[in-house]
């Protein structure tokens, strides 16, 4: 058995210690909100937090987690009140969907380290999350407008 | 299947004959509104008849609740079908879209697509083919409600005002949509009911936030590989790496033997590892051991498959033939020959293929990102063993479609595992199964001639086309008795351009492998044809490429307006130092674009900065998802022109994951400057045609930059990215 801790909470699984993180999410914790891409760290479907830091869940074993203090869409806020949120619904960001956690939660450690990111910092944090659908435009607007957000008192 | 040319939809707001709209009392007392077929009786049959797996047939249900549901028929793949259809209705209703409750229409023949024929998301037809139809259908019931409402009252119904849901009387009187549905229900339908003139739209053409958003905000939006069952086991499939392949002899000893792992299961698709847990199936999968036959592709390479479309012999169709162009070629005073070839290409959906089939002896439901319901279900059935009425198709969000999802080569061994360990089971692709196991856009190799007059003017232009057929394989009624398949010859066969004698032939020569509807179909092979050699031939005749084309597309209004807009927003002929511009222009879903790339190139490298399109669908529903669809379309069309190439040897597909098929990516973009025209025409498609224009106008920028012509496409084979 194998506690986590996961968006606060404490959470076992029966699953095996070298099943990728994205798994014991999806499968066993019910958390499908972190999507399958690639399964090789190419596409950012996955990205979670691990002590704040954006983590590819897909190449990420459960048991290097442990202890550790995972995030997940799911617990970016409770109510869709996280200025990232709030900035992907004002510019209405997604098309399919399937790629925005991996978006939101790669763009929300972004703003975490730099408040204030510049379109370079966007490219360089961003390249890893992959959008068929293209809404990369969509995408960098919404994280200046998310910045603009947490800098007026938008943040949590 | 009774295609029609989707670049021709003779009117899309009429209905199909066999079909009437109908309205019908809703169990518990409501107002339901749909459409069924001719031979179902009178309107009244409509609610005995009104379910179809358990759910009521119908576009529109208004309960004495007071609550609005609208069923959309076309699956939600990022498009905004589940936003920009119910707003026809809910124009029509005068209710706000935050009333409306929307879901998925299940699969059966009331929801099929009238310009296609069958239940299909597809070629760009969702707000065409609702046009009229979901309009008619929201003014008929508020038709009736309004009149429930002035008979109640006893007053002209034309003294009544409608808002919000309330129906208000000249002497202050008020009845809510919910105290009169039941009454409603019970009138005749309509018949002169006619839907708002556009002039009067206080929601459609307005910009509205997408219903979807929220829930792909916070991780509740189900995709198909999210749905999850009581009692579901997951399975993973070993596919032939040969495609075409089959399975000889498995060995599952050591695979059955793992942790988690209910059954292996050999199914016509492949053998499937059935386990507790996703992780656990595909683990096992790797413990397999099977003989493949590799079947008739064991040599295949792509340098065949190029060699033989190059090569292909046969009688081409003919798919347009104004005057004699070969004549008027022969007597050309100066001729431009070209030839172009096309790679094939994965679609690479973000959400790999998978489908949820929970298989009974007296049913199945099957839980399924799928654009082409109907088939999905007679798959099933078949697979099942069932009849296809026995199975309930739920559509799920789609994480993409592109057109992959009109395949439904994902569901029988989803439905033949769960058949075989009697519990529902989930079967996810991985991304090397999906990029491995796809149906590829087909490969082309196209040449152009034109000739000039001894006056300088294009007296003709010949495109022969050769490349396999999809709709042969999908719809073979449509190509039957030698027909043209209308959708491998778009963007051609439309040549815009004023010229006397225009000759479009078209060679079907089969590769070996399926090919598939990819986003924007032969929109996008044609359209780099066509556009890359029209800008041969202005250099040729000494013209700039933008007047040449504009002076060419006199009788083409539409068409030279998105062309003069495109030039004039771009800056054409004022391009910064270093910085070159090419340009392109398309008809293509009833939507005339033109789209201009400002490139430079450095060392013999590509760089683009910015890509400028401008765009007149006519009647726009919501110009957010018009936008949406126009930036999306340009950077999966960007993706294809710079890296987007399968190749096979000895019959396996080489690229296996966004490594080696390269998509673009943030850090990759252009700027994009996306300018919509304000149009009455019409409502055009628009989740496809911006896709094609992105080859040719990169390309003619980069000869405008380098004077290098590139011919075949990816641009990255070229080694310029
Ligand atoms: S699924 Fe993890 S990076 Fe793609
Ligand atoms: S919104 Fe569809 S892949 Fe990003």
């Amino acid at each position: 058995m194998i506690t986590l801790k996961v968006n606060g909470k404490s959470l076992d699984t029966d699953a095996s210690p070298d099943t990728p993180l994205l798994w014991v999410l999806r499968d066993h914790l019910g958390l499908t909100g972190t999507k399958f891409g690639c399964g090789k760290s190419l596409c950012g479907a996955c990205t979670v937090h691990v002590d704040g830091s954006a983590t590819r869940s897909c190449v990420t074993l459960v048991s290097n987690v442990v202890g550790k203090d995972i995030r997940t869409i799911e617990g970016l806020s409770s109510d869709r009140s996280h200025p990232v949120q709030k900035a992907w619904l004002e510019l209405d960001v997604p098309q399919c969907g399937y790629c925005q956690s991996g978006q939101i939660m790669a763009a929300s450690a972004l703003l975490a380290q730099n408040a204030t990111p510049t379109d370079a910092d966007i490219d360089t944090a961003m390249a890893g999350n992959i959008c068929r659908c293209g809404t990369y435009p969509r995408i960098r607007a919404a994280i200046h407008r998310a910045a603009e957000l947490m800098k007026t008192g938008g943040a949590k | 299947m009774s295609a029609r040319d989707l670049d021709r939809p003779a009117a899309p707001t009429a209905l199909d004959r066999r079909e009437f709209l109908k309205a019908g009392a809703l169990a518990g007392g409501g107002l339901v509104i749909g459409i069924s077929l001719a031979g179902c009786g009178k309107p009244a049959d409509l609610a005995a008849k009104s379910t179809v797996g358990g759910q009521p047939v119908a576009w529109l249900k208004i309960a004495g609740d007071n609550s609005i549901t609208i069923l959309v028929d076309k699956s939600e793949m990022g498009q905004g079908v589940y936003t920009a259809l119910p707003m026809l209705i809910a124009e029509e209703l005068d209710v706000p879209m935050k009333a409306v409750k929307v879901i998925a229409a299940p699969a059966g023949q009331p929801y099929i697509n009238v310009f296609l024929g069958t239940q299909i998301t597809g070629g760009s037809t969702s707000v065409r083919e609702a046009w009229g139809k979901l309009r008619t259908a929201g003014a008929q019931a508020r038709a009736m409600l309004v009149g429930a409402a002035a008979d109640e009252w006893k007053v002209d119904a034309a003294t009544l005002k409608v808002a919000d849901g309330v129906i208000s009387g000249p002497n202050g009187q008020q009845r809510t949509f919910g105290e009169l549905a039941e009454a409603a229900a019970k009138r005749p339908l309509p018949k002169d009911a006619k839907p708002k003139d556009p002039s009067t739209f206080t929601l459609v053409g307005k910009l509205q936030p997408r219903v979807d958003t929220p829930a792909k905000l916070d991780g509740t939006a189900e995709y198909g590989i999210d749905v999850k069952l009581p009692g579901m086991k997951y399975a993973a499939l070993a596919q032939s790496p040969v495609l075409g392949g089959s399975v000889k002899s498995v060995d599952s000893a050591a695979a059955e033997k793992m942790p988690g792992v209910v059954k292996v299961v050999t199914t016509k698709s492949g053998v499937a590892v059935v386990a507790d847990h996703y992780w656990q199936a595909h683990t096992a999968r790797d413990a397999l051991k099977i003989v493949w036959d590799a079947g008739p592709n064991a040599h295949l390479d792509s340098t065949a498959i190029k060699a033989g479309l190059k090569s292909a012999k046969g009688a081409a169709l003919s798919a347009r033939k104004d005057g004699d162009a070969a004549a008027a070629l022969k007597a050309a005073k100066k001729r431009v020959e070209a030839a172009y070839e096309l790679p094939l290409l994965a679609h690479a959906t973000m959400e790999p293929m998978n489908c949820t089939a929970d298989v009974r002896a007296d049913g199945c439901d099957l839980y399924v990102p799928t654009q082409i319901q109907q088939i999905a279900q007679a798959t099933a059935a078949g697979a099942a063993g069932l009849k296809p009425e026995q199975v309930n198709v739920h559509t799920t969000l789609l994480g993409g479609g592109f057109g992959r999802r009109l395949e439904v080569d994902f569901i029988p061994a989803a439905v033949e595992a769960s058949k075989a360990v009697g519990v529902p089971v989930k079967l996810i692709w991985t991304r090397e199964d999906d990029m491995t196991h796809d149906a590829y856009r087909p490969p082309a190799y196209d040449t152009g001639s034109a000739g000039f007059d001894a006056a300088g003017a294009v007296s003709a232009v010949h495109l022969k086309l050769t490349s396999p057929s999809v709709t042969a394989r999908m719809f073979p009624p449509v190509v039957d008795g030698g027909k043209v398949d209308p959708f491998a010859v778009e963007a051609a066969a439309n040549f815009l351009y004023d010229v006397p004698n225009v000759a479009v032939d078209y060679l079907r020569h089969e590769v070996g492998i399926n090919v598939g509807y990819w986003r924007s179909v032969s929109h996008a092979l044609n359209c780099f044809v066509v556009e890359s050699f029209m800008d041969e031939v202005a250099h040729a005749a000494g013209k700039d490429p933008y007047e040449f084309r504009h002076a060419l597309l006199a009788k083409q209004p539409r068409a030279q307006r998105v062309l003069e807009e495109a030039a004039t927003r771009a800056g054409w002929g004022k391009a910064a130092a270093g910085h070159h511009l090419g340009i392109a222009v398309m008809e293509g879903y009833g939507t005339y674009l033109a789209q201009v790339a400002d490139v430079s190139v450095e060392q013999g490298k590509l760089k683009i900065h910015k890509i400028t399109c401008v765009v007149d669908c006519g009647q726009k529903v919501n110009p957010g998802i018009v936008d949406q669809q126009v930036s999306g379309g340009i950077v999966f069309g960007l993706s294809a022109a710079l890296f987007g190439e399968i190749t096979l040897e000895g019959g396996k597909v080489k690229q296996s994951n966004f490594d080696n098929y390269r998509v673009v990516r943030m850090n990759q973009m252009p700027e994009l400057d996306v300018h919509l025209i304000d149009s009455s025409e019409a409502p055009g498609g628009i989740g496809e045609p911006a896709v094609a224009l992105v080859a040719p106008a990169v390309a003619n920028a980069m000869f405008a930059a380098s004077g290098k012509r590139i011919r075949a496409l990816p641009f990255a084979a070229a080694g310029i990215v």
